[in-house]
Order: C-alpha cells, then structure tokens, then sequence
C-alpha cells in the first residue's frame, strides 16, 4: 500500500511549542507523547481509558489520551504534566501535592495532576458532578473524590490528593485566568 | 491504516461509499478500545471529528436532535431538563476524562449491550438518523440493536444524529455496578412516564444479548395506572403493581453469567431497579421529589 | 533524560540520579526521626520526570514482545518461529532451545522454565519472545509464531490436585504444615465451624512490568528493570543465561507501585537474552493484558476452621484445614503457608491448636508474595469465626475478643513465645472507644454517599448500617531462617552526606527514612540517597517492612561509625568522651559549651565513609509439626469497619475504617498515616471487588475493567484512633513496619460489618453482592 495512505502530516502546539509531524495514523496522542516528542510524563497504566494515568489536557479538557489518535488531534493545543510547571515555578495542583505528599509510587501521578487542573476549572466553570447539589459551590470531598474517579491510584494515595485538590481550587482558577 | 478526515458530512458519506469497511471515530472511547486492544485491526479510519454538525444538538416542540459527537459533558450540562434519563444515564459512563470525548453515536456504533445511553434511548423513545451516499434513513432505536454489538447500520452508513422525544414527564435510569464510579453495568434500567399520552417506556441493558425494552411490562404499567385512574388521581402505585410490573421486566431480560456477575443476581438486581425507579418517577410525577439528585 | 535523538547507548538517569530534596526545601523543613520529612523524590514525581524503566531509551533499541499461552494445561507439539523471522524489522526471535544457563527458575523453589516448550502449566505462560525494530512489529511477530498444542484437561480446583496426575515432575504437593499445639482430645462447650473462601487478588500495580536491557561489551548485559530485589534477580537472570553473575548488573528504575514482588523473572530473562543475542539494547513495555498473565497474585485460598470455647467465651482449641492454591509453579508459596499456619489462630490465646496447611499446584495462575501473604487470608477466617461464636454464646464480639486477645510472653501455636509488644487488647479498646460516624439524616440525604455511588441505583430506604471489627497480626521480615541482612555505607562531606544501600524505594519510603536517619545522627540537613543497582553490597527484597528494620539499622550503624570518625579528633583534642558532644544543625557543640565547630570545619575537607551491615537475630525452619521460632517480629492492629449496605442489592459502601496500630515507633507521622490508608483501601478492595477470574484456568477479561480497583469513591474515610508506640527492643529504632498489616486486616473488618448489617454469614471474599441482599419478607 501506499505509504502516503499510513501516515500523515500533523500540526500540533504541545506546552507552547508547535510540532509538525508525519506520523503513522496508528499512532496514539499518548505514543507520540512519549516517544517522538519525548514527553514521558504521561503514562501508559492500562491503554484502554480505565486508569487515568495518561490524562493530559487537549484544548483546555482533561481526556485520556491513550484513546485519542495523534492525527485526530491535528491543530489542537495540548498541554502535559511537563507543561504545568515553569522550571521551578510548579502549577498550584503540583506544589498542592507536593505539600500534601499526595503520592506513593508517583505511577499515576501525573495523570492526576492534570486531571486535577481539569476538574478544577470544571468545578470554576460551574460544570455539576454527579453529586453537585443544587447550585452550591462544590467543595466537600465526596465533590472531589467524585470529579478524581477516573483517576486510579493503587498505592491508594486518595485521602492526600483529595486533600491536595481540595488545596488548590482557589489558586488554580487564577492559573486558568493567566493562561489563555 | 488509512486515516481518513472528511471536512463536512457530504464528504464524510463519500468517504463510507468508497470504503465500507472504514471505522468512523470522534470522541474515540468506544472504538479506541477495540483497536488497542488488538480486538479490530481496521484498514480505515474515518475521522468525524471536523464535522462542527455531529457536535451540535437542536431542541424542537417534541424532540431533541441531538449531535452523534455531542460529549457525554455537555449532555448532562446542557440538556438535562430536555433528555434527563440520558442525562443521569450519561453521568455514570465511564469517567470524566471519558465523559469529554465521548458520546451516544459511539454507543449505538459499539451496541454493546452494557453502553448506558441505551436504556434511557429506549426508555425516552428515539430515532437513530442514520445516512449514506443513497439517502437518510431514521432507526427506532428498538429496532437499530440486531445482536451482541450488532446494529442496523448498512455498511455505507453513518449515525449523524439521535432524534429523541423531549421529556414530557419523569425519567430515571440506575444501573448496578461492581464499585462506586467508573462502572460497567452489571445491569442497568431506563424509566420514562410520558403523561400526555398516558404511556411508560423502559430499556434494560447488560441483561440480554441486545437492549431491549420490556413491552409487556409497559402495556400492562399503563393499563394498571389508567385502571385504577392514578394518572388523574395521583395516587400511590399500589405495590402488586410495582411487583408484577418488576416481574414482567424481569421477563424481557435474558442474561448470562460473567465476571460482573451472575444470571440470577442481574434477574434479582433488576426487578429492584425496576421497582425503584418506577417509585422515584411516580413519586416525581405526584409532585413530590425526593429520594435521589436530580442531574 | 534523553529522547530518540540522543546519540548514547546507554540509557539515561534511572531512578532519580541522586535524588535531592525539593527546591522548595529550607532551613525549616522537619528533619530527623520522628518529623514528617517530605520524600526526596516527591518533585519529579509532581513534574512527571521521575522515570520508571518505560520512559527509558537507548540509541539504536529494539522492542520486545511475548508469546503467552492460550491455553492452561497442553503439550506443545511443535514450535514453529519461521513466520515470525519472516516479518521484516525482526532482529531476534528466541525459545527454550535458546536459554544458554538453567533452563529451569524461580524465586524459591527453581520448578519454572523460561520458556515452555514441552508442556504449558498455566494461562500466559510464556512460550517465545521476540525483538523486532517497533513494538507492533514485535507483537504480530510474535502471534505469527505457530505453535501446535495438544490440549490437555486442566486441573483448576485445589481439592482436585491431591488426586489429579502429577502437573510438575515435582509433584503437585507444594508443601504440607500439620501443626500440632497441645491436646488433640480437648473439646469445648461450644463449637463454631465455618468454611471460607478468599479470591485471587492481584497486585495490579498502575505500571506495568517494563524493562531495558543493554549489552555490554564484556559480554555480560544490564537491566534497567524496576526490580524490588536486585540481587536475587540478578543471580536468578545470570543463571538462565550461563553468564557469571558479575557480568549481568540489575539497575533498578522508579517503581510503579508494588504490592507484591516486582519485576517479573520471566520478562527479565526475556529481554536479557534477546539484548545478548541480538547485541543492541532491547526494551519491552508489558501491556495490562499481560501484567495480569505475567505476575504473581494473591494465593486463593480455601479455609476449614472449627473453633471451641468454653461458656465464658475462652478459647479452648482451634482446627483447621487451610489450602492454598499455588497455581502452576512453587514461587514463595512456601512463606504464605508458614504464615497462614502459624497465624491461623490469630492474635488470641489458644492453649490447643491443630492446623492442617497445604500449598498445591494447579493449572491457574501462579501465586506468589502480595503484601500479608497467608495472614490475610487466615484472618478473615478466624475473625468470621470469632463473629460465629460471639452470636452462638450471645456475647458481645468485642467481648469475646478481648476476653482472648494475646500479649506480650503468650505463645503461639507455633511455640514461639511473643517477645515483642503485642499491645493487642489495647489496640482493641483504642477503636472501641472511638465515636461512630453520624448517620446521614433529612435533607443532607444527597449529600449520602449511597453504596453504587452517585447516581447509582443506591436507595436511602434500603440501606442498613453495620459496625464490625477484626484484629489480625502478620509477620515482618524473611522467616524460617531466611538470612536476613543488608549492608549500607553512608559518606559525608562538607556539609551533606550520602546513604548507598540497595534497598529499593518501592514508593514505600525507604529513601526518606535513610535521609532522616542520617539527619538525626550526624546533624546534616543534605542528605542524599544514591541509586540502586547491584554492584552494591546487596540489602534483600523490599517486602515485609524488611528495610525499615533491616536496611535502616544498617544506615543507622554506618552513620553511627561516622559519627565516631568525625568526633574522635575533636574529643580528644578537647579532653572529652565523643558522648558528650551533639550534632545538630551542621553544628557539632560539646555539653559545655566549649567546643562549637561545624560539620564541614571538622571535616577539613576530608570525606568520611563507612560501611556496616545489619543482621537481625536468625530464625528457624518450623518442624515435622509446624513447631519453632519461625519469626523475628510481628505487628499487630484493630480496626473497625463502618459500611452501608443496600440490602436488596447487597451493594456495599464502606464508610469509614478506624484503626489502631501497633508500630513500635513513630518515624515519620505523615508517611505513616499514608501507608495506613493505602493499606486500609487495597484491603477494601480485597473485601469487595477484587478477584482475578479463571474459568478452566483461563483467566477471564485481564484488564481495569474485568478486575476493578478501588477509586477515590470507593476508599473510606480511614481514621486512626492510635499509634501505640511500645518500642520493639530488637527492631531497629523499636520501629515495626506499617504497611502490611492493615492490609491483612480491613478486609476481615469489612466481612464483619457487612455480617452485622445483614445477618448473612459472609464467608468469601471479594463479597458478592448476591451474598449481602437480605431476603424481604
């Protein structure tokens, strides 16, 4: 077959750089990551979207990304775990972690330091939970274990990263704020 | 594998015609699965994704069109009023991350007996908007299921839209799963009351080899409350009613046993569902709501 | 770390390089034993660099993929590679006729070949590997090998090995432990029998088994693997290899998560010998499929027990008949049966015991050491018989329990006096004594948490809440006269210090507790610990707290030497013992005050090294009769579990789990109470979820869906009433290791609150929930 038929040209903006890659059409937006733009921050925990550990951000929206094929996501913007932090300046969710101690292992972390930032301006825009009651701000820690669940974390960090989410809520809206 | 990105719908179904055995693909959470796991090796993909249509919903005087890529998200923020039994249904798929990709066009593509939009569809009443390079065609949703992840879908054929009828009444869905989130159900019921037209409809997942909908248990649910003259009266669904309807919603089911659980335990789970939901809706309907969240 | 681009063929910072202290970290951070010292690593792990063995890459690397059987139990009739060497970008492909050392392995008992060529013993049994320039290439290759086989009838029930023809030229008897303890003849007033029932469950860790093997130019060949016991692995792979152990060096990456033994040999030897053959570095990520064929899970385990008491609830003699199922191979199936013998009794007083344990092969799964190995399963037994008992005396279960409970002095079945603190009647009243939750009541009713979830199916109407209790205790470190050491060296200089053991950093901690050791003897904030791999000094597995105790009191006597080396100079110069000087803060001070130098003025611009070993006192093999001083020391904890249960769907939500632990001593207060919780939830999960299914040894849907772990949602809310810091004299620092008994525990205290919700006996686990509904009516 041709092999023009097996791969194509993609743009890319990953943490601010742009890429333009040819890429096989197989290629998942979690092996590009990892092998051709050397990201490996996000993990391959399951490869089938029922461990969170790949979550990254495309176009501002938590998704896992070993469900996403790379040249489906031609012309978006996404953001990784390394994206988060500038040098030693780290996002609000990450020093929330760090000073929370929200991590054993630190498999899955990264997935849930993104899928934190994306709950969190879920919860900031309003979006409801499955146990959002009425219009209340969301807070309570059934809240955020809820908007974590997709996230799993075998070394069962939960209480600490339910904590570190709880932490960061304020201060990562103003992140949001900051980054268009 | 050829990856193919049709700009609009028109060059989408060409895209079909010229090759039937292509994969249509938008969120990814259902046919992404299949592929990384080595299930379907496909020698196409069509991508939907550039198509601005299948992500936009429209609400008319007696039903929704709603988008076969509108996201499982924005389903339960933007029409939980209009669609609230796929509303709640579309809370419990998978988990958030998968809540922002997916949608009900990859459900009904799957058609895998477990993918929770089907209860509420078949429950709520819908048509599947199906179309190829020969025309459009709309599916009652009872009859787009033909086997264990098995539609009605022609080879050249593309799920653009689901039409479902807007809520004119209560609706539920619960399922049963084997922990607190990011639940395949073990089983699964769909509830809806339509009051106008004095009618009930139900969808069963996880229970048989297709969902189905359990029609005698609605035909006899809706005699029972127009004997007894409870649509007018607003009385209490007498619990013999509440049984027999429980039993005869067991009847349409056809389960087997898995690592989910067993034959027995999903006929038991579901007559409970059943009964719960038809509480929760009635109790609703009497204008009286209490019990669960509303969406 | 480096990308595809880099020109090195060797791969880049395994396991953190030296792992240093946040930026973040000042003059304030605690530090020492005793203070919550933040992890080393904890920065890359929140910056997505810290790299486990998948992120790694060499210049030039090949990808490796398995063939596994389909089948449980068949005779291979032929093996044909050709089709596979026929893709193009296959480098290698290699099969049992290639295995140049031992052809047989394993972490015990050396009973598992490398790769199965006459007869497959087990579903995902591995059969060939392959070596091909991408990792689909590998794959297809790999499913284009042809193998014929002749299936046979597997035998897949335990009871049925005893009399099924012999799996394993070793026999289908693993090990058998009659324990004999007292008089057989004794009778009770009361007796209490009971069957139970504990699933398979798996470590499942979130990473799977990953590795980098690089050839070496002598020949030899290293693995960048994220091995949980460097050196066994290391002699186990050279072995298979025929090469000198010298010449194979294990470097050992970031783990990703281990609740049992990592990294699986198999895929070790695997990727060592396509690297040797092939001579490029070849890297193999296992899928989650995989993992779950590849590893070694939980022992299921069938347990007969029949408990006798008199009227007043004293035990009088305890019967069991415990068999576990070892799957194909031995593995460490030998430990878990000595800990379920000896513990089957539990944390009570028994003056008569007779306990029949056996461990058999079958053609299921491989078992092998998941974190309270044995313990756990006899303690859900012994505490569902406890809860037996309690309703047939009609006493309080807690009143039972207490009436029983062992101390420090009592012996155990085994013979083997309790030497150490066994705080257990303590432990028991510490959550007694605590308040219960508050039931969800009116309008905060959405704000319940119903079992199912939200939006689940829960109803407020159906649900009943339970109250129960268990106390269980397991052992720590090797048993049976393991030997049990490990070395460690620690450097000072100017003013920060290094620890090099080979004590791997599971997530565990140990990293930390070497850093505060070292801050606490020697005054240094700057510690670092340096990566591991095996041309250290070895320091065993990391399991059964082994190197908080083992690994720590090596740390803590290098430090101590050093401390010596450092002060010697200067109490002599001054005319004062070295006791009578303190480090702290960089600064070295006498009593007097005289004397006020800093750590790097007295080193002078010299380092300081030293090097000590820590050998725990030995233990010994248990007898003919399951008799002896099998055990070095053992923890102990209580706990009570809250749940709700939705009785007509016999859906279970725990609600909180409370705690009371016995740890000797308190040496991190925040990492401790984490590895509480994380013990506490993969219990819950063991309670209620998981369990890897076989039909015909045929492990069903292997993946995040089929086997489900416990979510945010599905963790309680785990309180700890107590820390019962009684010091154990012989363990280093009086410190016992926290991770594993909660583990052996929750589940137990999760049976007995359903028990109490639903008056249903809840004698297996994972719970069904067709085992939890209560009959209406």
């Amino acid at each position: 077959m041709d092999s023009r038929l097996l791969t194509s040209a993609v743009t890319l903006r990953v943490n601010g750089t742009v890429h333009r890659l040819t890429l096989d059409n197989r290629s998942t937006l979690l092996d590009t990551l990892r092998e051709d733009l050397d990201l490996t921050g996000a993990k391959k925990g399951c490869d089938h979207g029922q461990c969170g550990s790949c979550t990254v951000l495309v176009d501002g929206r938590r998704v896992n990304c070993c469900l996403l094929l790379t040249v489906a996501c031609d012309g978006s913007e996404i953001t990784t775990v390394e994206g988060l932090s500038d040098g030693w300046s780290l996002h609000p969710v990450q020093e929330a972690f760090l000073a929370r101690d929200a991590f054993q292992c630190g498999y899955c972390t990264p997935g849930q330091v993104c899928s934190a930032v994306g709950a969190l301006r879920e919860m900031a825009e309003g979006r409801p939970s499955a146990v959002t009651v009425g219009t209340e701000p969301p807070s309570g820690a059934a809240e955020i274990r809820e908007r974590m669940s997709g996230n799993l974390c075998r070394c069962a960090a939960y209480p600490n990263i339910v904590r570190a989410v709880g932490d960061a809520a304020e201060r990562a809206a103003e992140w949001w704020e900051r980054t268009p | 594998m050829e990856f193919l990105r049709p700009a609009d719908w028109t060059e989408a179904l060409a895209a079909k015609a010229a090759h039937p055995s292509a994969v249509p693909i938008a969120g990814g959470t259902d046919v992404m699965v299949e592929i990384n796991f080595g299930l379907r090796r496909p020698d196409a993909l069509i991508d939907l994704n550039r198509i601005v249509e299948l992500r936009e919903w429209e609400v008319g005087a007696d039903t929704v069109r709603l988008g076969a890529a509108v996201p499982y998200s924005r389903i339960i923020d933007e029409l939980p009023t209009e669609l609230p039994g796929l509303a709640l249904a579309a809370h419990t798929v998978g988990s958030p991350q998968i809540r922002n990709r997916g949608g009900v066009g990859g459900n009904l593509g799957a058609a895998s007996p477990a993918g929770d939009s089907h209860p509420p569809l078949l429950a709520a009443g819908a048509e599947v908007e199906v179309a190829s390079v020969r025309g459009t065609r709309r599916i009652p949703v009872e009859e787009f299921y033909t086997g264990v992840k098995r539609n009605a879908l022609a080879p050249d054929e593309l799920i653009r839209c689901v039409h479902i009828k807007r809520a004119d009444g209560p609706q539920q869905f619960s399922k049963v799963g084997t922990r607190n989130a990011m639940v395949i159900a073990v089983c699964a019921f769909g509830l809806a009351l339509h009051p106008a037209t004095r009618t009930v409809g139900t969808g069963l997942g996880s229970v048989a080899p297709t969902p189905v909908r359990a029609g005698a248990a609605e035909r006899f649910l809706e005699q029972a409350l127009d004997e007894a003259g409870l649509w007018d009266s607003g009385g209490v669904v007498p619990p013999a009613v509440a049984g027999k309807f429980a039993d005869l919603v067991v009847a349409a089911a056809n389960p087997i046993d898995d690592v989910r659980g067993t034959a027995g335990y999903r006929r038991h789970a579901l007559a409970v569902l059943a009964r719960r939901t038809l509480d929760w809706v009635w109790d609703e309907y009497r204008g009286k709501e209490w019990g669960r969240a509303c969406a | 770390m480096t990308g595809p681009d880099a020109a090195t063929a060797t791969p880049t910072a395994p396991a953190g390089g030296s792992t240093r202290p946040p930026q973040s970290a000042d003059d304030q951070d605690p530090r020492g034993l005793g203070a919550s010292v933040a992890p080393a690593d904890a920065l890359a792990k929140a910056q997505g660099t810290y790299p486990y063995a998948a992120d790694l890459w060499a210049e030039g690397l090949l990808w490796a993929a398995l063939l596994r059987s389909p089948h449980p139990h068949a005779r291979i009739t032929r093996i044909d590679t050709a089709p596979a060497l026929a893709l193009p970008g296959v480098a290698c492909v290699v099969t049992a006729e290639d295995v140049p050392g031992e052809a047989l392995h394993g972490r015990r008992v050396h009973d598992r070949p490398v790769f199965a060529s006459e007869l497959v013993r087990h579903h995902g049994e591995p059969i060939a590997a392959v070596a091909a320039d991408h990792p689909d290439t590998a794959r297809l290759a790999a499913a284009a090998i042809v193998v014929e086989y002749e299936v046979l009838e597997p035998v897949t029930d335990p009871e049925q090995a005893f009399s099924a023809p012999p799996l394993h030229p070793d026999g289908n008897l693993v090990r058998h432990i009659p324990l004999h303890f007292g008089d057989p003849d004794v009778v009770g007033d009361v007796v209490v029998e009971g069957l139970y029932r504990v699933g398979r469950q798996d470590p499942a860790p979130i990473g799977a088994e990953a590795g980098l093997a690089v050839p070496r130019p002598d020949g030899g060949v290293e693995l960048y693997v994220a091995s949980t016991d460097p050196h066994a692995d290391r002699d186990l792979v050279a072995a298979c290899f025929g090469l000198a152990k010298e010449r194979v060096k294990v470097v050992v990456t970031g783990v990703p998560g281990a609740m049992g033994d990592r990294e699986d040999a198999g895929m070790q030897i695997s990727l060592g010998l396509l690297a040797l053959r092939t001579g490029r570095p070849v890297k193999l990520v296992a899928t989650r499929e995989e993992a779950f064929l590849g590893h070694a899970h939980r022992h299921p385990t069938l347990l007969r027990y029949r408990h006798h008491a008199d009227t007043e609830g004293r035990l009088v003699k305890v019967e069991a008949q415990i068999l576990l199922d070892a799957g194909a191979y031995a593995d460490t199936s030998s430990d878990a049966l000595a800990a379920a013998v000896a513990f089957a009794a539990g944390p009570y007083v028994v003056p008569h015991a007779f306990v029949e344990g056996w461990a058999v092969r079958t053609n299921n799964p491989p078992s092998g050491h998941v974190r309270g190995e044995g313990a756990m399963q006899v303690c859900a037994a012994y505490e569902g018989q406890m809860d037996k008992l309690a309703a047939k005396l009609g006493m309080d279960p807690l009143d039972l329990r207490m009436r029983n409970v062992m101390a420090t002095g009592d012996l155990m079945p085994t013979s083997q006096t309790v030497t150490c603190p066994a705080p257990v009647g303590e432990l028991l009243r510490a959550v007694r004594e605590e308040p219960l939750p508050p039931l969800p009541v009116g309008d905060d009713e959405q704000d319940w948490l119903l079992p199912g979830g939200p939006d689940g199916a829960g109803d407020p109407a159906a649900v009943r809440r339970g109250v129960g209790y268990a106390l269980g205790m397991v052992h720590m470190l090797g048993i049976e006269g393991a030997d049990e050491v490990s070395t460690a060296t620690v450097r000072i200089s100017e003013d920060s210090a290094t620890v090099i053991c080979a004590a791997v950093d599971t997530g565990q901690g140990f990293a930390t507790l070497a850093r505060q050791i070292v801050q606490e003897v020697l005054g240094v904030a700057e510690v670092h610990v340096a990566p591991v791999d095996t041309d250290l000094p070895p320091a065993g597995a990391s399991a059964r707290g082994r190197h908080t105790w083992v690994s720590g009191g090596a740390v803590e006597r290098a430090a101590r030497m050093v401390r010596t080396q450092l002060l010697q100079p200067l109490a002599a110069k001054f005319g004062m013992s070295v006791e009578l000087l303190t480090i702290a803060d960089g600064k070295i001070t006498s009593y007097d005050g005289v004397l006020s130098t800093t750590v790097a003025e007295a080193l002078g611009g010299k380092e300081l090294w030293a090097t000590a070993q820590c050998r725990p006192h030995p233990t010994e093999p248990l007898d003919e009769f399951g008799q002896g001083d099998a055990f070095v020391g053992l923890a102990f904890a209580a706990m009570r579990a809250v749940v709700d249960v939705d009785v007509e769907l016999g859906t279970v939500r725990v609600v909180e789990v409370t705690v009371a632990q016995d740890v000797g001593r308190v040496l991190n207060p925040n990492q401790l109470a984490a590895r509480i919780e994380a013990g506490v939830a993969q219990g819950v999960g063991m309670a209620l979820m998981e369990d890897l299914r076989t039909a015909r040894g045929v492990v069903q849907r292997p993946g995040f869906t089929g086997y489900p772990l416990p979510t945010a949602l599905d963790t309680p809310e785990v309180r700890i009433a107590k820390l019962i810091e009684d010091r154990d004299v012989v363990a280093t620092f009086g410190a016992k290791a926290a991770g594993a008994v909660p583990v052996v525990v929750a589940p137990a205290a999760v049976a007995s609150a359903v028990r109490a919700a639903t008056g249903r006996p809840i004698n297996r686990l994972p719970i069904r929930p067709q085992n939890a509904i209560v009959a209406q009516g």
